[in-house]
């Protein structure tokens, strides 16, 4: 079985849209499509599972605001006490509404880097990392959809340029 | 065309009429004199409610004026001390009891007429922003400010009936009370009655007008063959978003913030406009959904009702910013002045208070954080009940303390206020709805509205 792709490349998103529908419609399997910048609604037309980022993010801001929770008992109740406008530390409860920026400001720190930091893993991203693109052109203004070839390219060649590729090229993939 | 159902109008008369019914019990059944309070105190005899009721008097302003007799009472007995106390006590009680029907028809009112308000804010920033997504609900927040000048007249009315005197809702309108009171004299050239009609009469009518011509303006646009209306309107709620802002701020002070005229914050406006918006966005929703279950609006979908819920989850979390911005600032400095109003919120209204906090934060952000609950209709309607009614709260927890102080209950008078206005509202609206079809068909941006998916 060989392992030739077939790259179809666009030059506008709306084009591409359209042709990553027409291709879904048709059954092809779209291994991956790359685009300079993200293209709304793109996710849902490729047919891709909706992500779960979300709820990690959920996660991480609960574990943020029990950190924050924890440092400040730790730091104003426990460890050093302090009275503050006439506000001895005394304990939490009572001194929690000057604690709430913090606790707030620990549930965005470690909901948005936590999140980051898993994004980056899972689409296996690190620093200096080669980069994947198969064709430079798609960091600057074009779309580029990778298509799996089954003993099928005149008739996928054929399709792609119906759909409005400005190129369909037949790859082999290592 | 929109035709407003039987079953639904019959509905809103029975608000009004059961509604008026129990307005009319709360002014009949208020005491007229001391006799009565005293009889009313002692059917409900045992002491804890005395004390709470004594302890609400050094935070009345209206009290203050009564402060020499009481020094003089001291001079004397301790047995004269305590008849006149008791005397002093049971009128300021009476006092109390006797704003306690007109707060609560205040408090239903003010909140509907600002919850259409907040509507047509939320309205014109669609306008000016250009915004794709909404143009098929603009008939929709047309038909909810179709309420404004309604609930504008009798507002008014309202005010107009605060300033003849027929309520002590406003302390510093009556002059006894200014004559004994350092601080109220010095605010006396803002907070005195004839410049305070004017600006409410003003403002009211500004607001009224941008409605009128916007409206007008937005159904010409239908039959029209360029967008010069669209252009007009964009340029009027360009206009209107100034007037607005800064006369919205200038209302919560004659509104709301006087009724404590002692006591002062910064950032009063902000957060009453951020209560009375998510109350707007959230009866959008509602409106919507509803129309939508009759199988009306055909060309709104769920991306549209997603996005008005990710207005409701947003705005309520910035209400919460703003009631805790609030709180902290004057908690955490304690000065006398600014600490009284939360001293007395919490002590004689902490279920209120601290519950208006739990359905306007806690309750909406749990439940709306979820993308998937943004489109489902009966956890939106769910979500809306519980933050119109959360907001309802605010607003009476801004309004009460300083008009019934430690007097306060959600009885007859208030829920029935509630339901007097709520009929009223759903009359005006939909009676609103059923005058221009619901698609503002030549607007600009209506095809992109109609394809509008997320």
């Amino acid at each position: 079985m060989s392992n030739k792709v077939i790259y179809a490349i666009y030059n506008d998103d709306d084009i591409l849209m359209d042709a990553v529908k027409k291709t879904r419609a048709a059954h092809h399997h779209i291994e991956e499509v790359f685009t300079p910048f993200p293209v709304h609604g793109l996710d849902k037309a490729m047919g891709l599972a909706p992500t779960r980022l979300a709820i990690c993010a959920f996660i991480y801001g609960l574990c943020g605001l029990s950190f924050g929770t924890w440092m400040m008992n730790y730091i104003m109740i426990q460890d050093w006490p302090q009275d503050i406008g006439g506000k001895p530390s005394f304990s939490y409860i009572d001194n929690m509404p000057a604690f709430v920026p913090i606790m707030f400001e620990e549930t965005v720190f470690f909901a948005a880097h936590l999140m980051v930091i898993t994004f980056y893993m899972r689409s296996r991203l690190w620093p200096f990392k080669e980069a994947e693109n198969p064709d430079v052109r798609t960091t600057d203004d074009h779309f580029l959809m990778e298509v799996a070839v089954n003993n099928n390219e005149e008739e996928l060649v054929s399709f792609f340029e119906g759909t409005g590729a400005v190129e369909v090229k037949v790859i082999e993939k290592h | 065309m929109y035709t407003f159902s039987s079953k639904l109008k019959t509905f809103s008369f029975v608000l009004m009429a059961v509604g008026l019914l129990g307005i009319g019990y709360g002014f009949l059944s208020a005491p007229k004199n001391i006799q009565e309070v005293e009889a009313l105190l002692a059917a409900d005899s045992h002491g804890g409610h005395h004390e709470a009721v004594s302890s609400a008097h050094g935070s009345e302003a209206a009290h203050e004026a009564e402060a020499p007799e009481h020094a003089k009472a001291e001079a004397g007995k301790h047995e004269v001390k305590a008849d006149t106390e008791h005397q002093e006590h049971l009128e300021h009680v009476l006092h109390q009891l006797s704003n306690k029907p007109w707060a609560a028809l205040y408090v239903a009112c003010i909140f509907f007429m600002l919850l259409s308000l907040g509507t047509l804010a939320f309205y014109a920033i669609q306008q000016v922003a250009q915004a794709g997504w909404s143009p098929v609900l603009f008939r929709v927040m047309q038909g909810i400010t179709a309420y404004l000048p309604v609930g504008s007249v009798i507002f008014f009315i309202i005010l107009v009936l605060c300033g003849l005197h027929f309520n002590h809702l406003f302390i510093w309108l009556d002059p006894e009370v200014v004559k004994h009171d350092e601080l109220i004299q010095t605010k006396s050239g803002f907070l005195n009655f004839p410049f305070w009609i004017v600006r409410a009469a003003i403002f009211l009518a500004g607001w009224n007008a941008y409605r009128y011509f916007s409206r007008k303006n937005c159904l010409a646009q239908d039959e029209s063959n360029d967008n010069s209306f669209y252009k007009k309107n964009f340029n009027y709620s360009a206009g209107f978003l100034v007037f607005f802002i800064v006369t919205e701020s200038i209302m919560s002070w004659d509104w709301i913030m006087s009724i404590d005229p002692h006591w002062f914050s910064t950032l009063f406006g902000w957060y009453v406009f951020a209560s009375f918006f998510v109350s707007g966005i959230t009866m959008i929703c509602m409106v919507t959904l509803y129309l939508k279950s009759r199988g009306y609006l055909e060309h709104v979908n769920t991306s549209h009702v997603h996005d008005l819920a990710k207005f409701m989850f947003g705005i309520s979390v910035f209400w919460t910013y703003l009631w805790f911005s609030q709180f902290m600032l004057i908690w955490y400095a304690n000065i006398p002045e600014e600490i009284t109003y939360f001293i007395t919120r919490i002590q004689e209204y902490n279920l209120p208070f601290f519950g208006a906090v739990v359905m306007n934060f806690l309750f909406p952000v749990l439940i709306l954080i979820n993308t998937d609950f943004k489109r489902i209709t009966w956890v939106l309607v769910m979500a809306g009940i519980v933050i119109l009614l959360g907001h309802y709260i605010d607003f009476f927890n801004m309004i009460m303390p300083g008009t019934v102080g430690s007097s306060w209950f959600i009885g007859i008078p208030e829920i029935a206020s509630v339901l007097f206005f709520l009929g009223l509202f759903i009359f005006v609206v939909f009676s609103a709805l059923t005058k221009a079809p619901l698609l503002a068909k030549r607007n600009p941006f209506i095809d992109e509205s109609k394809h509008f998916h997320y």
